[in-house]
């Protein structure tokens, strides 16, 4: 039973920004509420291999070729550092990914929308990741250490993937008109679904409350949407791009960029199952893992047998 | 072809290419497993694996270009061919199959490339000397993997076992190939640039039964029929519909830039 003091000693070092480790006392419901989003966070990168690794195979040069890989590998980098960092909470990696390929847990609904041509890819890294960004760049700095740290860690390489993006998305768009077509019409379908990615208006967002009083969340989602918003007018208009919000308007005495109203019916819906990939994405990975069972087993029993044979021969 | 009416560069450059070719389409296929690993650890492996090979070409097709000298990159040799101007191993070329196939034709192809970097690194041209020494480290470390993989599989449960053994005993008729020589390797090697091939059959067999058959597996027939005909144009038809996915958006906007 927790008591109101170990609360209140709890809230006290959150509040004088100490770190939270693995075998420091801990609120039930703080362990659980980050389980639920590191391991949210973990699965998201790596169903986020797939959208892009769509496109390894056809990319139209070399160089980009080798950038793909570089990038889809370190999605798959950072879905190890996340499921390392939770399991300091106590649940296995194994169970997480049992939890997301057949129970409830979530992963990010932006990548169940498809990437129909290259400039996908290209948006993705600098819409897509841009966005990531700014949400990791806030979770490295939150309350269990851990999570904060490998936060931190990708980061720098997230950094880096935006970067590469927005370069491919700038060429594109002063490009040939097959280009600028491309990549403009990717800008359509991704800019929503971005946006859409920071979460629910704060007033529909029931667990923000608790994961700011926490340190968990040091943002609201609306106030990092905005932060990413007033970024990307400026980056969109630098390269000729135009974002498909008829809305957009520069408020002078807030000096922030006010957006449209998103289409949240369509949100709900992807988030429900129905997107143009939830089942795919869900297909491929549980094929993976359960193509991949022999494979696990197999190590296992060789791990086994080695261990037996050292301890016979000592 | 023939010795005589080919030149000592235009013997340079299809051999760059061969080498190239291997890489970049194995390189391809083991990009197919990204996402689509057993295990974490092994995407980011075989992405890793990947990743080098179609880099190993890319340092090799540009070599070639320079050689060349008319005026094209890397990119021209990988997206402006077609399959029968492609000198890759048939090897290379088979679908990914299951982890067993992957693992086995990645240890066969690694072992063999360790080998034949070990030689290549004393080239004479600087170069090429350069980014071969470069790149072994990288091979070494593909060969450490692929190999630990044969023996995890072989040694493993009886069900890894019996695919791994089928995955050697269906690549099998694809590996005298490695061995192919002919005009284009006397030249380069006279030249003090190529690989003796045969110096080290005998070692590279010998690595590859020890690995084997510490993995409990059976070491197929030598002298079973092999195939033969990659470095001349012949490959399956599995090649094509790689570089119809691999060469589609490049050759559709040939004047795009795309790096």
């Amino acid at each position: 039973m927790e008591t109101q003091q170990q609360l209140d000693d709890f809230q006290a070092r959150i509040d004088a920004g100490e770190k939270i480790e693995p075998k420091d006392w801990m609120p039930e419901r703080y362990r659980q509420q980050l389980t639920r989003m590191g391991s949210q966070h973990a699965h998201s990168e790596i169903v986020g291999m797939l959208p892009e690794g769509n496109w390894i195979g056809r990319a139209p040069s070399l160089k980009r070729k080798l950038v793909l890989l570089a990038k889809v590998q370190d999605e798959a980098g950072h879905g190890l550092y996340l499921y390392s960092a939770i399991e300091t909470l106590g649940e296995s990696r194994a169970n997480m990914i049992d939890q997301y390929l057949y129970g409830s847990a979530k992963y990010s609904s932006i990548f169940n929308y498809p990437t129909l041509s290259y400039a996908d890819v290209c948006v993705i890294g600098w819409l897509v990741d841009g966005a990531a960004i700014v949400n990791q760049t806030k979770l490295a700095h939150c309350s269990y250490g851990p999570y904060a740290r490998a936060n931190l860690r990708i980061c720098k390489e997230e950094s880096f993937h935006k970067k590469q993006g927005y370069e491919m998305v700038a060429k594109m768009a002063e490009g040939i008109p097959a280009q600028r077509k491309m990549v403009q019409d990717a800008v359509n379908r991704f800019w929503w679904p971005t946006l859409m990615m920071f979460g629910p208006h704060d007033s529909d967002s029931p667990n923000s409350e608790e994961l700011i009083k926490w340190q968990i969340k040091l943002n609201t989602n609306d106030e990092l949407r905005q932060h990413f918003v007033d970024r990307v007018v400026m980056e969109a208009g630098a390269i000729g791009l135009t974002l498909p919000d008829h809305d957009l308007k520069f408020n002078e005495e807030t000096g922030h960029w006010e957006m449209g109203e998103m289409p949240w019916d369509e949100f709900w819906n992807v988030v429900k199952g129905n997107g143009v990939m939830n089942r795919e994405r869900m297909k491929a990975r549980r094929n993976a893992h359960e193509n991949g069972a022999w494979v696990r087993e197999a190590a296992q029993a060789y791990a086994r047998k080695k261990k037996l044979s050292r301890e016979k021969a000592s | 072809m023939s010795s005589d009416t080919i030149t000592r560069e235009q013997a340079y450059i299809t051999y760059l290419l061969r080498l190239a070719d291997d890489r970049l389409i194995l390189g391809q296929r083991v990009s197919e497993w990204c996402g689509h690993g057993p295990v974490l650890e092994e995407d980011l492996a075989l992405a890793n694996m990947a990743l080098d090979l179609i880099g190993h070409a890319s340092a090799l097709y540009g070599h070639a270009a320079d050689i060349e000298g008319e005026g094209h990159d890397e990119d021209y040799f990988a997206y402006f061919r077609d399959d029968y101007e492609f000198t890759n191993l048939q090897l290379c070329e088979l679908p990914k199959g299951d982890f067993a196939f992957t693992i086995a034709r990645q240890f066969l192809f690694s072992s063999f490339s360790y080998f034949q970097y070990e030689r290549l690194k004393k080239a004479k041209d600087e170069q090429f000397a350069g980014i071969i020494k470069k790149h072994l480290k990288e091979i070494k470390y593909h060969l450490r993997h692929s190999r630990d993989w044969v023996l995890r599989l072989g040694d493993g449960t009886e069900e890894s076992h019996k695919r791994i053994q089928n995955a050697f005993d269906e690549i099998w008729m694809y590996v005298d190939e490695l061995f192919y020589t002919d005009q284009i390797d006397e030249l380069i090697l006279a030249d003090g640039n190529g690989a003796d091939l045969i110096s080290f059959k005998e070692e590279w067999k010998k690595l590859v039964e020890e690995t084997l058959t510490e993995a409990t597996l059976t070491v197929p027939d030598w002298d079973q029929f092999m195939m033969s005909g990659s470095r001349t144009g012949m490959h399956t038809e599995h090649l094509g519909h790689i570089l119809a996915q691999m060469q589609f958006l490049r050759r559709s906007h040939p004047d795009a830039d795309w790096k």
